[in-house]
This record gives structure tokens, C-alpha cells and sequence, in this order.
């Protein structure tokens, strides 16, 4: 253990440490988590699966209007968004190696720094959300489809998707930022050694998965017909 | 407290009835059994709340004039049957009460993989149901169990919201409890107990959540774009501005359509434990049954099109789904195949679960083949929408999930209470459900294929003599359901007191008292023989003798 090894848990009768009452070992119980959360994982593939299939069909059936649509989106500021998604990511998998190491200092510093990456990527999503909110470009009836032309009606369809699949993907973010919270405290209280950090691993891998949706999103949404 | 210390009576071992008997230690409680009787007792308030609408759909199908309620009434009650049943009762009933029950017993854990996900899972499920009872008690909903779009989306006055966030939330309760059952009997098996010595019910149940995790993240994102469509007015099934109402039935299928099986493939599972039992044979072809549930929760992801032949999907795809909907036929009839041959030569009892098993057999088998005329394309042009479709999928839902959910209630009731249920009265109540159910449901095939349009509270006057007929069966079905309910809970009390294994069943449940201690096994058990190995000698232990 290094210097900055965890502050000593509380030794529980007839168990490991951390080992619920009906499993017969630690790496029994890391199985079942694991298997558990990429079981979870798998749903909410099917969950935005439901929402591609969808965007899938109208892009299909109105492609123009589509990529008018999508050029009214902000790049600059998506492109940015995507950075500082992916740089989440890189923080959370360090944070992860770190408690696999042992280091406790560091394994809160990349905590914190997931967290204010993704913080900053919902501030910067809701700066795009106002710029809509003021062009009029919120789905339902205030919808201004004059902005489209002939495309309107459709367009309109377009960024019912974009509002729909983003905002559940910012309720991930905002789930995840929950969850790092918590995760964050515990490790501040020193819950993770190498051998046993189940609870931040799984919460990695969900921040990843958020992320990995948003890689999908970003040029959907935003780079229709920006290739050449 | 009795003061007197003489004539206390002699306690039953701790159980995990009698460890605690606070509100707090059931509500809180992570035990899966516990949470299996928080189950049982809210699915049966369901059952009923269910059933009583369609006891007054009955009462008004009486007579060919509308007179007992109106047709918006009527709309209501069909929705709301529908709603209940499905959401409430069929999907989270067999799996919710059997599965957690037995699911860890049956692979020798001492619970699921995740005790406090399934807690959540009751607390949501509850939860979802309140929404929809809100929904009932406000008024009711209209729109058919289907939701069907642009309806449901802009035109319905009722309360499509609060019963669509009710659906929304339930859907949750069925995926952690399907996760749960995978992940437990992937990483929780006892030693010794291989895939292949795992028994039926579990594949059943296996096969079961694969759907439940596919399938039910697909209804939470179409329920939810349909609220959003009903709040914003977001036009993604609107045609007004270019939206798919057509694209609504495609996720709504993909999601519900597997929800039959979500229904059936747990009843399955019931149906293989209980005739291995009373015919006292292994279940003839293991490893094509365990198979065959696993095909039917594969293809059956594949036949959603069939629900919409007639809503102007392209001949093609219709073509392609018709198809498929009678390969999906394979695997149901190998089990149907093979509950037969363990029948044969087998020394059969015909007790309680096994009248329910055997009319299983039989009501499914009828179910099934009019299923497979619905999948032809030209005949169910002409039946389609009609009483056909209703008998159709009654004879597998009621005839079949819900006698399984009777049989495996009988079945495991003594394992579940430590309570015997009185044998001639549940047998006199087996039957009356059987002839009950039959005489309710036949009779709406010849209605439906003499053309009576379903969802209609009045009808033309040729259709009355059966329509009475159905009416007549649905009473009787209605008091065989009333008798069980009485007598399982009169058992409770005053039921003859079960030893560990009442009917000389195989499997790790009746190795463990009845009922059994919080921890399910003394000791992690070992298994060393394949399911059900009746054919091996046994019967030395003195629990195991017949009496």
C-alpha cells in the first residue's frame, strides 16, 4: 500500500468486508455486479435504440429537411461538447486505474475533474437549448417553421428528435453526475482498495456508456451532409 | 405473552414467516420470498380489479342493445381490463410471485443476485399501479390497451397520461426483476448444478427476462414519445405535420408482442415442473425444452408484424411475418410434444396442480393452432378485429398463464406457507375453471368467426345465444376463481401443516423445510443428479415417503 493507502474500514463478524450476506465470495459478488450492469447497459441500448430506429425512419423518409435542420445546429459548440465528453471519459478510466493502484489523492482529483467536465458539458447544452428556445425552434405548435421554408413540418420532426434523444441523454448526464457524487464521497472515505472497488467501476462504466451515446448523437444530430 | 410457561405451544422452527412479524421487516424486507408474498397479494388485488371489469363486459354483452353502459363506458372497460391484466397481472404475475420465490431455492442460492434491486423493483411496480389505479378511479381511459396512435395522442379525453406514466414506471419493475434473474442464475448456482442440471422453470425463466430486458426499454421510449406527443405535441406520430402514426404500432408491437411470451414462457415453465412431478418421469427431451424456451424468446422478437396485416405495412413485410409467426409455432408445439410423452407410461396423480397442468395442455394446445390461423395472411384479413382474435389469445393468457399461475400456486403453496390446501375442494375448483373458462371462451370463436366485431358493447341479434353461452361460462369461471381464493387463505390458518416434500417432488426446493428458514438451505446444498431424476431410487429419507 502507498502512503496515501485508505482510512482502515470497520471489520464486519463472519463476513469479508463488503461482502453481502448471500454470496459466498468477493469474487462472486464482482461477478454478479458486473454481469449486472452490462445486463443494465444492454437495456438502455435497447432504450435509445427505440429513439435511432425512429430518427432512422424519418431521416430515411425526409432527408432534406434534415439536413436543413441540422445546420441551424451549432457545431462549434456540439464539437466542443464532444471534447469534453471524451475527456470525461479519460478522467473517470484514470480514476478507476488509480484505485486499482491504491493511490487514494489522485483517484478523488480525477473524481472531481469527471465531475466538472460533466458539468460543463450540460452548461454548454443549455446554452444551445436557450439559443433554440429564442429562435423558436422548441418542438410542438410554437415550432417557427418559416425558418425551413417548404421543409418546416418536417424539420419540425427533426428537432423533436434532436430535443428528445439529447434531453434523455442529458438526464443520463445528470443520473451520472448523481451517482459520481456519491461515488466520490465514498472514495473520500476511503471504500475502494485494489482488490475490491466494484461500485466505482460500475458507475465507470456507466459514465461511459453515457458518453458512448453522445459519440453516436454528435454526428447524427449535428454533421448531416457536412462531408463534401 | 402467555403468562403461563406450561402450556406454551410447541413454535414451528424459524422460518422466514415467523423470524419478524413487523410491518417494517415485510416492507423493508430483502428477502425474495418475502418479496414474492408482496407480490402475490398485490397481483391478486389486480386480478380482481381486472376481472371485475370484465365481469361487467359480460353483464352488457348479455343482450345485443347497449343498455347497461354506454359505449363510451364500454370503451373504458375493455381498455382497462386490458390495461390491468396485462401490465398488472400477466407480465410481473408469475415471475413476480413463482420466480422470485424459487428462482434462488430451485439453483440452491440463499437469494437473488441483487436483494435490494428487488425490493426497488416491488416499490416501482406499486408505484406504476398507483398511477394507473389514479387513472381507474379519475375516470378511466379509452384507448384500448394498444394506445393506439393518433388517437391516444390527440384525440382521447381520458386520462391516457397518468395511465401511460403508469406503464412507463411498471416497465422498470420488469426489467430489474429480469436482470435479476439473469445475473442470478448466471453467477449464484449451487456447486454441481451445470446448465443442464438447472430445471425447466428456470430456463422458463431465463428465457423469460431476456425478453423483459430486450423488450421493455422498447415500450418505456415509445410510451414516453407518446407522452411527449400528448404534452408538446412533439408531431413524431403525427400526420398532420408528416409524422408515422404506423411507426407508434411497430414500437409498440416489437415491445408487446414479446410481452406474450413475457406471459407464457413462465407458465411453461410451471407446466414442466408440475407434469414431471405427477407423472413421476423426468420431463421427456430436457434439452429441447430448455432449448425451445430460449428459441421462443429469440424469434419471437421477430413476429411483431403480424399485429398490423391489415394497418398498411407492405405486403412484404406482412409476407415475411406471417412466416416467421409460424416458425415461432416450432418450439411451443416441442413442448407440447414433449409434456405428452412424459405422460406416457408415467405414474400419474391426479392431483390439484396436475388438473390445472393437463387442461394447460390442452387449452394452450387450441390457443396455439388458432394462432397459427392468424398468422395466415388471407384468413386473418377476414378475423381479424373480430371475437376470433379475443378467444384467440384468452386461451393462451387465461386457459394458459393463468391456470399455470393456479397450478403453481397449488404446487408450491405448502413449500410457500407450510400450508396444505384442501385437495378435494381445489380439485372441485380446477374443474370448475376448466369448464368455466371453456364455456366462455369457445363460444366467442364461432362469434368471431361468424364475423361479431370486438370492442363493441352492442352487437347484432344472431350473436345473443352464444353471447349468453360466454356470459353464462364467465360466471362460473369467475366462482372458480372465488373458491381458491377462500380456501388459501382459510389454509393459511387451519390448513393440514406440510412436511418438507408433500408430493415427493424432485428439485433443491423440497429439500428445505417448509417453509424455509430466511437463508432458504442449512448449508450451501451440492447437486450431483440431473432434474428431475424420478427414475432413481430415493426414497429412503423418511420425508420423501408417500403417505
Amino acid at each position: 500500500m502507498s502512503a496515501s493507502s485508505t482510512p482502515a474500514r470497520r471489520a464486519q463478524p463472519l463476513h469479508a468486508a463488503g461482502l453481502a450476506h448471500h454470496f459466498e465470495d468477493l469474487p462472486q459478488q464482482h461477478e454478479a455486479a458486473r454481469l449486472g450492469m452490462w445486463a443494465f447497459l444492454i437495456t438502455e441500448v435497447m432504450f435509445f435504440g427505440g429513439l435511432f430506429t425512429g430518427y432512422a425512419v424519418y431521416r430515411n423518409l425526409y432527408p432534406a429537411a434534415f439536413r436543413l435542420a441540422s445546420h441551424h445546429l451549432d457545431v462549434a459548440l456540439g464539437t466542443t461538447n464532444t471534447a469534453v465528453l471524451i475527456g470525461s471519459s479519460l478522467t473517470m478510466a484514470l480514476a478507476i486505474r488509480e484505485a486499482q493502484i491504491g493511490r487514494w489523492k489522485p483517484q478523488i482529483g480525477y473524481l472531481i475533474a469527471t465531475m466538472l467536465l460533466g458539468a460543463t458539458f450540460l452548461g454548454i447544452k443549455s446554452i444551445e437549448y436557450h439559443h433554440k428556445w429564442v429562435d423558436h425552434l422548441m418542438p410542438g405548435p410554437s415550432f417557427d417553421v418559416s425558418v425551413f421554408g417548404a421543409e418546416g413540418p418536417h424539420a419540425r420532426i427533426f428537432y423533436s428528435f434532436y430535443f428528445v434523444m439529447t434531453g434523455l441523454h442529458a438526464f443520463h448526464m445528470v443520473v451520472g453526475l448523481g451517482l459520481m457524487a456519491w461515488i466520490t464521497r465514498r472514495a473520500a472515505r476511503g471504500d475502494f482498495t485494489p482488490g475490491h472497488h466494484t461500485a466505482l467501476e460500475m458507475t465507470g462504466l456507466y459514465w461511459h456508456f453515457v458518453d458512448l451515446v453522445w459519440i453516436f448523437l454528435f454526428p447524427l444530430l449535428y454533421l448531416i451532409g457536412r462531408h463534401g | 405473552m402467555s403468562t403461563a410457561t406450561t402450556t406454551a405451544p410447541a413454535r414451528a422452527p424459524e422460518n422466514y414467516l415467523n423470524t419478524d412479524y413487523s410491518w417494517k421487516s415485510w416492507l423493508l424486507t430483502i428477502d425474495h420470498k418475502r418479496i414474492a408474498i408482496l407480490y402475490l397479494i398485490s397481483i391478486s388485488f389486480f386480478f380482481f380489479v381486472g376481472g371485475f371489469f370484465a365481469v361487467l363486459m359480460r353483464l352488457e354483452l348479455l343482450t345485443p342493445a347497449g343498455d347497461l353502459v354506454q359505449a363510451e363506458t364500454y370503451n373504458k372497460l375493455f381498455t382497462m381490463h386490458g390495461l390491468i391484466l396485462v401490465f398488472f397481472f400477466l407480465i410481473p404475475g408469475i415471475p413476480g410471485v413463482l420466480g422470485n420465490f424459487l428462482v434462488p431455492m430451485m439453483i440452491g442460492a440463499r437469494d437473488l443476485a441483487f436483494p435490494k434491486l428487488n425490493l426497488l423493483s416491488w416499490y416501482i411496480f406499486i408505484t406504476g399501479g398507483l398511477f394507473t389505479m389514479y387513472a381507474v378511479a379519475a375516470g378511466g381511459v379509452d384507448t384500448g390497451w394498444t394506445f393506439y396512435t393518433p388517437y391516444s395522442s390527440t384525440y382521447a379525453n381520458t386520462h391516457v397520461l397518468a395511465v401511460g406514466i403508469g406503464v412507463f414506471i411498471t416497465g422498470f419493475s420488469s426489467i430489474l426483476t429480469g436482470l435479476n434473474f439473469i445475473v442470478t442464475i448466471h453467477t449464484m448456482r449451487a456447486p454441481g448444478m451445470t446448465w443442464f442440471r438447472l430445471p425447466l422453470f428456470i430456463w422458463a425463466h431465463y428465457a423469460t427476462s431476456i425478453i423483459m430486458l430486450l423488450g421493455t426499454p422498447v415500450i418505456a421510449i415509445t410510451v414516453l414519445l407518446l407522452a411527449l406527443e400528448r404534452l408538446f405535441h412533439i408531431g413524431i406520430f403525427d400526420p398532420a405535420i408528416g409524422g408515422d402514426p404506423i411507426l407508434f404500432q411497430h414500437l409498440f408491437w416489437f415491445y408487446s408482442h414479446p410481452a406474450v411470451y413475457i406471459m407464457i414462457l413462465p407458465a411453461m415453465g410451471v407446466i414442466s415442473e408440475v407434469i414431471a412431478c405427477f407423472a413421476k418421469k423426468r420431463v421427456f427431451g430436457y434439452s429441447f425444452v430448455a432449448y425451445s424456451s430460449i428459441a421462443i424468446a429469440i424469434l419471437g422478437f421477430f413476429v411483431w408484424g403480424h399485429h398490423m396485416f391489415v394497418s398498411g405495412q407492405s405486403p412484404y413485410a406482412a409476407l415475411v411475418f406471417s412466416i416467421l409467426s409460424f416458425l415461432v409455432a416450432i418450439p411451443s408445439a416441442i413442448k407440447v410434444f414433449n409434456w405428452t410423452a412424459t405422460l406416457y407410461q408415467g405414474a400419474i396423480a391426479l392431483k390439484t396442480p396436475m388438473l390445472y397442468a393437463l387442461g394447460f395442455i390442452g387449452v394452450f394446445t387450441i390457443g396455439g393452432l388458432t394462432g397459427l390461423f392468424l398468422a395466415c395472411l388471407g384468413l386473418d384479413v377476414h378475423v381479424h378485429d373480430t371475437y376470433f382474435v379475443v378467444a384467440h389469445f384468452h386461451y393462451v393468457m387465461v386457459g394458459g398463464t393463468v391456470m399455470a399461475y393456479l397450478a403453481g400456486i397449488h404446487f408450491w403453496w405448502p413449500k410457500m406457507f407450510g400450508r396444505m390446501y384442501p385437495e378435494f375442494l381445489a380439485r372441485f375448483a380446477a374443474i370448475v375453471v376448466f369448464c368455466g373458462f371453456n364455456l366462455t371462451f369457445f363460444p366467442q370463436f364461432i362469434l368471431g368467426y361468424m364475423g361479431m366485431p370486438r370492442r363493441y358493447h352492442a352487437y347484432a341479434e344472431e350473436f345473443q345465444v352464444l353471447n349468453v353461452l360466454s356470459t353464462a361460462g364467465a360466471s362460473i369461471l369467475g366462482l372458480g376463481y372465488l373458491i381458491p381464493m377462500c380456501y388459501l387463505v382459510w389454509s393459511l390458518k387451519y390448513g393440514e401443516v406440510a412436511r418438507k416434500n408433500p408430493f415427493t417432488a424432485r428439485g433443491l426446493e423440497w429439500t428445505t423445510s417448509s417453509p424455509p428458514p430466511t437463508m432458504n438451505f442449512e448449508e450451501t446444498p451440492v447437486v450431483t443428479e440431473e432434474a428431475y431424476a424420478y427414475h432413481t431410487a430415493y426414497l429412503n429419507e423418511e420425508d420423501y415417503v408417500v403417505r
